[in-house]
């Protein structure tokens, strides 16, 4: 079981993942006898620690909550629906938010999010709680600093600059920067008591916490150095090696880059030059204030491999930071009120009905002959159900047959015991990928949230979320 | 079908598994497909449960009726190294200028570079050729960056042949906007029948026809069987509960009556979500965009599902001349 359990959770890229594990993830189901007693919910996790999120949020300790986690997995959602309970309960929150879904920013009442905190409408709570939420623009931000930062003359030369112009448009890692960057502006205001912020969607989990310090090393570094002050280098004698190696280098570069864009460079970085220290500082002091006991870390995963995958790495990586793990929020869970009736159980007994095996009591056969739709649908319904083709047509019409009742009900009922063994298969899935989860880290504290049937749409659903984020319980249904 | 296949989508939405169904799909018939992966996630190497891949192309499966298909994880460190030797013969200075932490310069922080040897290195085997003239490769399967990025990162290289005017990026760049703008490649975007997703899709394409890169196909994944539909699942609420139970009963499910709620409960759920995956359908119709679609793999997506993908791509017309 340790084998499995760790199967596809190594973290690193690393060569020792799963081999021997070859074909054996997740094809036994159908085969597996588990019986009822094997339904999920009663084994694995139920030793493992609830995440409670309304104390946390009702901490006044608790300054930021960082949610993080894989693309996908429900993390701005999660971090609107926290502000949304923070602010009911009292709190002065602020969301920032860093790509939100154009429907998301709408059900705060907020059409465009400008990189400017908007107070958002309708929050309820006698508290005197508050929430505003924005979202983050990398460009305006830069912007911003280099204004903040610089002369009018000298602002104006970079912000026209064609290199800075690509920088700060996007290159990877200007996004992540500039979302530390606006959460110590946030931080340093002081007019919210809580921050909660969602981590940009980067290509791995690693860009977050690794970009900031890249660039600042890369501001920092020698090679900036070189470009920004050739002359003054060489000028000294002990240099000498240096200024060739960098001649060399800008040499290549112009050759690589063209001549141009290196000399769009060379001109940023003189014109910046005031500036670099003071975005090291900053960067670090972010960094710092992310490892302080007010900050609060949620990753934000679903029952799914790969995103337990990349929750595990998160968890690793922030407790080699130093940053404090409050738990993980584990969105989209299937649950059953039917659990203790098994997969296999509810497939055979479809199956004697599908196969007309089972003759009703009432003698519901009759109807049949008089329906030219029922003839056939039995075995359409079982063959969807056990390989779904997304082309078999919507089996609707038998219901409608309302004079072939007794037919109609077997058939109905086929079709409940062939969704519930579909259920049960997802439910047994979602387990062995969260058992893998928690046999490498036991100690991590968990709250459930049941999988919504639709996406979120105003207040009242974020508020919904929030009830199910802090029930912390299994969803029954 | 084109020879470059770029297959994106939004996080979650299993792009990478659909890659590789699609790259097994084409090797189909003894053809060799190359997959690439450009996001150091190693995704790739999880999904075939195989060591983390190397910085080579190197064969990870074979595809029925004697394909094969390759992998590559490109590492846009390594490619620009590769790239500085192989037009300047840069070997040790190569790795002068790493210490330096130029090329860390090149491949992060330069807008755009990383991008354009990503890009760059995929439209390569794209062309490369065999000794006897044919193609190395019969089909290239890109698993690219995600929706919201895509357009961005297709497109990098005409910002940066603006930007590094001359010299061989800047030709390199342009030759990559070459293949990316014709009908060598085609561009699919994966969806689930949820609204961000197929909202994502439906703006991705505008910003892919926009920049005028050829749009493929969206690809809805994880579709469910509709066992059950709205009209049947009133129907069995409504006075049914009793026979429900009796038949159940018959079949040979003790405890039936317990059962009937939690059961009707479930396909209540399910019926509200072949409605809103209406709705989404007919999004993405509006779109006027041809579609795949896969099933949803209930035990997760491992190899035996890849193929089980696979052929489903095969029958919907995946690989046909």
């Amino acid at each position: 079981m340790t084998e499995k359990a760790t199967e596809g959770l190594d973290t690193a890229p690393g060569p020792d993942d799963g081999g021997m594990t070859s074909g054996s993830s997740g094809r036994d189901t159908a085969a597996d006898p588990n019986g009822p007693d094997a339904a999920p919910g009663s084994s694995g996790l139920d030793a493992v620690p609830v995440l409670r999120l309304d104390p946390l949020i009702d901490d006044l300790g608790t300054r930021i909550i960082v949610c993080c986690g894989a693309g996908g997995v429900g993390k701005t959602t999660t971090a609107a629906a926290l502000g949304v309970r923070a602010a009911e309960r009292g709190r002065r929150v602020v969301v920032l938010t860093i790509d939100p879904a154009r429907r998301l920013a709408q059900s705060m009442g907020i059409d465009s999010l400008d990189n400017t905190p908007r107070k958002v409408a309708g929050i309820k709570g006698s508290d005197g709680g508050e929430l505003h939420a924005m979202m983050l623009d990398m460009k305006r931000t830069f912007d911003e600093i280099v204004e903040a930062h610089a002369d009018p003359e000298r602002a104006r030369a970079i912000l026209e600059n064609p290199f800075y112009q690509s920088l700060s448009a996007g290159f990877a890692g200007t996004q992540e920067y500039m979302a530390m960057e606006k959460l110590g502006q946030l931080r340093a205001r002081d007019e919210w008591d809580l921050i909660v912020v969602d981590t940009p969607p980067s290509r791995s989990a690693l860009d977050f916490l690794d970009a900031p310090k890249r660039l600042g090393s890369f501001l920092d570094g020698k090679f900036i150095k070189l470009l920004m002050a050739p002359a003054k280098v060489g000028g000294r004698a002990g240099m000498k090696f240096l200024n060739v190696g960098m001649s060399m280098m800008t040499g290549t570069l112009g050759k690589l880059l063209g001549g141009q864009f290196l000399k769009d460079v060379q001109t940023f970085v003189a014109a910046m030059d005031t500036m670099f220290g003071g975005f090291r500082t900053r960067a670090d002091a972010t960094y710092r204030l992310l490892q302080a006991p007010g900050t609060a870390f949620l990753v934000v995963a679903t029952p799914e491999r790969d995103a337990l995958r990349e929750a595990a790495y998160f968890v690793e990586r922030l407790a080699a930071e130093g940053m404090p793990l409050a738990g993980l929020v584990l969105n989209r869970v299937h649950g059953s009120g039917a659990a203790r009736l098994s997969a296999e159980r509810a497939r055979a007994a479809a199956e004697n009905l599908d196969e007309g095996r089972i003759v009703d009591q009432r003698g519901g056969k009759t109807g049949r002959s008089g329906s030219p739709t029922t003839e056939s649908e039995p075995s359409d319904l079982a063959t969807a159900a056990a390989t779904p083709v997304p082309e078999a047509a919507p089996t609707a019409e038998p219901a409608q047959e309302t004079d072939a009742d007794d037919v109609d009900v077997r058939h109905l009922t086929a079709g409940l015991l062939h969704l519930h063994a579909e259920r049960m298969r997802v439910l047994a899935r979602e387990q062995r990928t969260r058992d893998r989860f928690t046999a490498l880290h036991p100690e991590v504290a968990v709250t459930e949230v049941a999988a919504l049937p639709g996406d979120v749409h105003d207040l009242a659903g974020l508020r919904a979320i929030g009830d199910r984020l802090t029930t912390g319980g299994r969803p029954s249904a | 079908m084109s020879r470059l296949q770029v297959v994106s989508g939004k996080g979650g939405t299993g792009k990478t598994t659909v890659a590789a169904a699609l790259a097994l799909a084409l090797a189909t018939e003894g053809k060799r497909t190359l997959l690439v992966e450009v996001e150091g996630r190693q995704g790739i190497a999880q999904l075939f449960e195989t060591e983390a891949l190397p910085y080579e192309e190197r064969k990870i499966a074979v595809a029925p009726g004697g394909g094969e298909v390759y992998a590559l994880a490109i590492d846009a460190e390594r490619a620009l190294l590769d790239y500085l030797q192989m037009f300047y013969k840069l070997g040790s200075a190569g790795r002068a200028l790493k210490k330096l932490g130029a090329i860390d310069f090149a491949t992060t922080i330069a807008p755009g570079v990383r991008d354009v040897l990503l890009t760059g290195k995929a439209c390569e085997a794209v062309r490369r050729r065999e000794k006897h003239g044919g193609h190395t490769y019969d089909h290239v399967v890109m698993d690219a960056p995600p929706t919201g990025r895509i357009t961005r990162f297709l497109n990098v290289n005409d910002e940066v042949a603006g930007l590094a005017r001359i010299g061989p990026i800047h030709n390199q760049a342009q030759a990559v906007m070459r293949v990316l703008k014709s009908s060598e490649t085609a561009v699919h975007l994966v969806t689930l029948l949820e609204e961000m997703p197929v909202q994502e899709t439906a703006d991705g394409i505008a910003e892919l026809r926009d920049a005028e890169l050829p749009v493929g196909r969206v690809v809805v994944n994880m579709v469910r069987p509709h066992v059950l539909d709205e009209a049947a699942v009133r129907a069995a609420s409504g006075d049914h509960r009793e026979a429900i139970a009796r038949t159940l009963a018959s079949a040979g499910v003790t405890g039936g009556t317990t059962l009937v709620e939690p059961l009707l409960d479930q396909a209540a759920e399910h019926a509200r979500r072949v409605e809103l995956e209406r709705a989404q359908r007919a999004v993405l119709d509006g779109v006027g965009v041809p579609s795949f679609e896969l099933p949803f793999l209930g035990d997760g997506a491992d190899i035996a599902g890849l193929y089980r993908l696979a052929k489903e791509l095969r029958r919907q017309g995946v690989g046909d001349a």
